[in-house]
């Protein structure tokens, strides 16, 4: 970019004035309107909901340790079903958007803050209040119907249904409100100069997220509201005894869900995208195919619901378009794989912690994607379909590739939201076991699938043992990967190095503000001349810190 | 006398949000903001629309049916109530943007009143016959009079849940006209600044619209 960032030559000394200290006390946190605070603030939560998520996770694998278990098997349901609800509603879906997209759009953008920054700490507060009655849930009456809440189990149930779904609900709107003001936001606050085509592509990313995020949402909210109804008076629409149809739920379910993987991969993207531009120092690779393809994502992935429904009794000719479209989105994904390869080709690749997350990144979500084909297909899929290949499947994409990125994304950006510089060492040894106890848990649970564990048993025949043992082996290694993760991190709050303003020789506008940044964020408002990935003005890594 | 048109004394000037450029920006964010949350209602009310079709396909005889059990005059009552009260939204707007105050109260009033008569309507004069007969979802369900057709309690199911979102909707509506009344006495919404207005206008609008689909698809159907 045209306002280059010049990077100290002398150690940098921590800045004074930062948005962490502009105000004090805790109503200077509960009432911020700060879009870097309201980030944080779902860093954290959405932090602490992984370490639930992850907890339940570690006993569903410890239950399936060995033949018979450990757990009463409606325990097993409720833990599976938490693990899931968990992950997928409090951690994942706002976790990249809501935490590091809060925090770095508008500083993407040259921008002072988010378009509706009242709106922004409103839908923070719904969301504590989804996690508060998500967690009343839980303590009163785990669900046990799994993350999907499929007719007509979840009618007959005597679990908590009713409060968790509306838990779901609630968190759904905290998702919406953060759509609109992404779009509005980027739309509407972009500095001069910054075309469509000078957006950052973490920033296009987020654009092509909040637009799943506010066309299936509400169809998520009509579904839940539907199944409290016909819980609670017996509308007749999911419920087979009254003559309505548990398959137009399981439409309805997917109408949402299936975008709602991409809500959750997208966003994972446009972080890679980021990391590999700087660490390659090359502008991304067909650039505005990169971006479209985000928004290709966007629009195809709403028309490949069925492929979770192949055999649940939709018509034989709707499978078959439900196929064809499912390997048709495979494409504007494959598009941004081959990008980023080629943006490494020849590039002045730099082996820093977050590039090796996106290193890892690629091959696991290569694995991820592409397994899911044998899945689409209507064929492999009858045989496939609820088995551990899935669950495996779901996995290399979700953990493999959002949580990697995440994770990697918040090495990244580490030293801008915390103005210092963490242990690449163990920073390292983290990502290294990270890698390996992800690959050993769910690369054994592709071949599980294969020989035909279907998934959610609470036990199993004793020939899946080894595989089994092996796989609950991998989530401890996982445990200690994060473990390490957690104590760099915390080190770096401690004693780390002072970072400057640009540790990673990023291009982006983030990179010409102090870190952390002032409360609001620039003192001048940049202009900008070129794209966002031009480094010939920016110079190289300079090390940890200066 | 200048061009301009002269801002009256008694009003609280709007200070432009620390972040936007100028205030025209300020404006077409709020109203681009609004028009997308209006797309996810639409398709919260969409999923509701679809289910309506699918039942009703698969039970035409129980739609043209238990449709003739609902009040077609007070339907037809409600939605000139609703009509009415788009156009004293307009009007609200209007004067506004002519600085003419009272006359905005008036209309936001009004908007109020019809809302309010809407509500009075359905819950005061609809609903408790369909209480005392019976005609409800299927866990309330008694009626008799319907037995020759299949699954009449799926109707009622919907056009509960339907026009029952549809009623949260004109209550959440009440209580934003009523803040744009607050507004109004508090002298802040004048030529230079009435986003508001304008914003919880779209949404009235919306709520209409919603009820002029639900109207004939369940009181006219068949």
């Amino acid at each position: 970019m045209s306002t280059a960032p010049d990077i100290a030559t002398q150690a940098p000394s921590f800045p004074k004035e930062h948005y962490l200290n502009a105000s004090k006390g805790f109503k200077s946190w509960a009432l911020t309107v700060d879009h870097k605070r309201i980030g944080l603030m779902y860093l954290v939560s959405v932090l602490t909901f992984f370490l639930v998520g992850g907890l339940f996770a570690l006993l569903v694998r410890l239950e399936l340790l060995a033949p018979g278990g450990m757990f009463e098997q409606k325990t097993y349901n409720q833990l599976f079903t938490l693990h899931g609800v968990v992950m997928v509603f409090l951690f994942i879906i706002p976790s990249i958007p809501a935490a590091l997209g809060n925090f770095f759009l508008p500083l993407q953008l040259g921008a002072k803050d988010v378009a509706f920054p009242k709106m922004n700490l409103f839908s923070f507060y719904i969301y504590a209040v989804g996690a508060i009655v998500a967690i009343v849930a839980m303590v009163t009456g785990a669900v046990d119907t799994g993350w999907t809440f499929y007719t007509p189990y979840s009618l007959t149930t005597n679990t908590g249904v009713v409060l968790t779904v509306f838990a779901a609900f609630i968190l759904g709107f905290s998702s919406i409100l953060t759509g609109v003001n992404f779009i509005v936001t980027i739309h509407k606050l972009r500095p001069p100069g910054m075309t469509w085509f000078r957006l950052p592509l973490f920033a296009w990313s987020l654009y092509a997220t909040s637009v799943i995020q506010l066309l299936s949402t509400p169809v998520l909210a009509i579904t839940l509201l539907l199944l409290i109804a016909e819980r609670l008076f017996g509308v007749g629409v999911f419920d087979p005894a009254l003559g309505g149809d548990p398959v137009l739920f399981q439409h309805f379910f997917w109408f949402y869900s299936h975008p709602a993987v991409y809500i959750m991969i997208v966003p994972a993207f446009g972080i890679i995208s980021e990391l590999i531009a700087t660490f390659s120092r090359r502008e991304v690779f067909g650039y505005k195919f990169v971006a479209l393809s985000s928004v290709a994502i966007a629009i195809i992935g709403f028309f490949v619901w069925g492929h979770h429904m192949f055999v649940s009794g939709q018509s034989e000719f709707a499978g078959m378009v439900f196929s064809f479209l499912t390997f048709f989105v495979a494409i504007p994904t494959a598009v941004k794989i081959f990008n980023w390869t080629a943006t490494l080709y020849k590039g002045d690749i730099q082996l820093r912690t977050p590039m090796i997350y996106a290193i890892m990144f690629l091959i696991q979500f290569t694995i991820g994607g592409l397994t899911g084909l044998p899945l689409g297909a209507l064929g492999t899929n009858v045989a496939l379909h609820d088995t551990y290949y899935v669950v495996a499947h779901f996995h290399y994409v979700m953990m493999g590739g959002t949580v990697f990125a995440f994770i990697g994304g918040l090495h990244y950006w580490w030293p801008k939201i915390t103005g210092r510089m963490y242990s690449e060492k163990s920073a390292n040894i983290g990502a290294f076991l990270l890698f390996i106890g992800f690959n050993v848990t769910f690369f054994t649970q592709f071949l599980l699938g294969f020989k035909g564990m279907p998934r959610r048993y609470f036990d199993y025949d004793p020939e899946f043992s080894g595989l089994h043992a092996f796989s609950s082996v991998g989530s401890w290694i996982l445990g200690v990967g994060f473990l390490v993760t957690l104590y760099c991190f915390i080190q770096s709050l401690r004693k780390g190095e002072v970072a400057s303003s640009n540790p990673w020789g990023g291009t982006t506008l983030e990179w010409t503000t102090q870190s952390p940044p002032i409360a609001h964020n620039f003192i001048d408002t940049p202009t900008v001349s070129t794209g966002p990935y031009d480094h010939s003005e920016v110079p190289a890594a300079t090390g940890r810190a200066a | 006398m200048s061009q301009q048109v002269a801002v009256p004394e008694k009003v609280v000037r709007h200070k432009v949000g620390h972040h936007w450029p100028h205030v025209e920006v300020e404006l077409s964010g709020a109203k681009l903001g609004f028009w997308i949350f209006l797309c996810t209602e639409l398709l919260m009310f969409g999923g509701l629309f679809v289910a309506y079709t699918y039942f009703r396909s698969l039970y035409p005889e129980t739609f043209t049916a238990a449709h003739q059990t609902l009040s077609i005059p007070l339907g037809t009552l409600n939605t000139g109530v609703l009509i009415l009260s788009s156009f004293t939204v307009v009007m609200a707007i209007r004067s506004a943007m002519l600085n003419q105050r009272k006359a905005m109260l008036g209309y936001l009033y009004a908007t109020l009143f019809l809302a309010a008569a809407f509500m009075v309507i359905k819950l005061g004069f609809e609903w408790p016959p369909k209480f005392e007969k019976g005609t409800l979802p299927a866990a309330f369900y008694t009626y008799e009079g319907l037995a020759h057709v299949e699954k009449p309690h799926i109707f009622f199911g919907l056009y509960f849940v339907m026009t029952g979102l549809h009623g949260i909707h004109v209550v959440i509506g009440m209580g934003l006209i009523s803040w744009l009344i607050w507004l109004g006495h508090k002298g802040v919404l004048y030529r230079g600044f009435y986003t508001p207005i304008e914003i919880v206008g779209l949404y009235w609008h919306f709520v209409d619209l919603i009820w002029i689909y639900l109207f004939p698809l369940f009181y006219l159907a068949g």
